[in-house]
């Protein structure tokens, strides 16, 4: 039997989930057993491969950047499954959605800045006009929520994925 | 002397003193009832819909909160249809507003939050509105974020029957609809605030809070206002 292709992605987020699937532990040992990590902040790869079974998207989609990639992922993978509150609701990089991103850039750039006072614009892609949650840009098919979700959590949903099986989060997991 | 009546929550006969509602009966037989507007001690409002049942015979469901007890009633408390509709109207409430949880005052001590843990609300299906609305931070020792606020009015009520200030209400309409401070005044300019806290504690989430406290360090206590609204008698 071949290994399964697991993959990770991170967005606009702290990478504070990643951390939370280091977190795992030994489970990791097991994860490897049975799949291939074969993308993410935590492996060399360059190109975001084809025929992936399970992706894990930690971050909200926040500039075109994000928008390519998790169109790309989404048609590339079997299971996409949105990781942490800023894939899963926004969370804290949706918090700038009520500002419209001119004056937030000036904020950030202009007045908050001792030097240069303009936005950069070379090598970094523009924002999104709202910071959203993955779902709302392409279809997710499980949510693990939490700031970060706890490890636990991440090592159920991945074993009972390559198991084969639905996990069923009811009282596993929370928002924040 | 009060009425004696019969009905069946969830198949179990169950006699009770008639004028009390369906969610006050079920709870004191144990059985598990979601609701985020109700807090014993307080008129009942039905503002969340979170505690609605189905009655049989009865078309459509009825929340538990302010539908009373009646001779042979037969209720039910979970099936399917139920768990689908909770799951919706906690949806939506967290579509409305901006509750970011990871930088809340109430984190893990929310009841909005333990509510979506409980019913298996990992996602919302509906578009966030990231409304842009503001926190009010003029009184000396409360805070007031709107982005918390899931208009269940526990707030106002409590002001107006337990302390009898009446210093919140709420104004507008719909998705408009706000909580305001006396004609919409800022809370530090409240004329009738006694500063007592009791709306603080009664906040299920944490719109409301107390001035020190960083994100998760903000736990209430809604159980010592139940008890004086009992001991002085204006409700069971």
């Amino acid at each position: 039997m071949s290994k399964a292709k697991v993959a990770t992605v991170w967005l606009d987020g702290c990478s504070g989930c990643h951390m939370s699937v280091l977190d795992m532990d030994e489970t990791l040992l097991e994860v490897v057993k049975r799949a291939d990590i074969v993308y993410g902040p935590l492996v060399d790869a360059q190109e975001f491969p084809e025929g992936v079974d399970l992706t894990l998207v930690e971050g909200a989609v926040s500039n075109q950047d994000d928008l390519k990639l998790i169109q790309k992922i989404r048609g590339r993978t079997k299971l996409l499954v949105a990781l942490g509150d800023c894939a899963v609701t926004g969370n804290v990089p949706s918090m700038r959605n009520g500002i419209p991103v001119k004056a937030l850039l000036e904020r950030g750039y202009v007045e908050g800045s001792d030097v240069n006072h303009r936005p950069p614009t070379d090598g970094v892609p523009a924002l999104l006009r709202n910071a959203l949650p993955v779902h709302e840009v392409v279809r997710v098919d499980l949510h693990i929520p939490g700031c970060p979700p706890k490890a636990d959590a991440i090592a159920y949903v991945v074993m009972e994925v390559l198991a084969g099986r639905k996990p069923e989060l009811t009282g596993k997991v929370k928002f924040g | 002397m009060p009425q004696k009546i019969s009905l069946r929550i969830d198949g179990e006969l169950i006699h009770t003193a008639g004028q009390r509602s369906i969610l006050e009966v079920a709870l004191e037989h144990g059985k598990f009832i979601p609701s985020l507007c109700h807090m014993k001690g307080l008129a009942s409002v039905g503002a969340c819909r979170l505690c609605i049942v189905e009655v049989a015979g009865v078309g459509r469901v009825l929340p538990a909160c302010s539908t009373p007890v009646q001779d042979g009633m037969a209720v039910t408390t979970q099936s399917d249809k139920l768990r689908r509709y909770r799951k919706i109207a906690l949806e939506l409430l967290f579509a409305e507003r901006n509750h970011v949880c990871a930088v809340c005052v109430s984190n893990g001590h929310c009841e909005l939050q333990g509510l979506a843990t409980k019913l298996g609300v990992t996602g919302v299906r509906y578009p966030y509105t990231f409304p842009k609305i503001g926190v009010d931070l003029t009184h000396k020792k409360f805070t007031l974020d709107q982005n918390r606020c899931i208009l269940c009015t526990r707030c106002v009520r409590v002001c107006a029957e337990v302390e009898g200030a009446h210093v919140w209400d709420v104004s507008s309409r719909g998705v408009g609809s706000r909580l305001v401070c006396e004609l919409n005044r800022k809370w530090g300019e409240s004329r009738n605030c006694t500063s007592c806290g009791k709306c603080v504690q009664s906040c299920p989430t944490g719109a409301l809070a107390e001035k020190g406290f960083a994100v998760e360090e903000m736990t209430k206590r809604t159980e010592p206002i139940s008890r004086l609204t009992a001991l002085r008698g204006v409700r069971p």
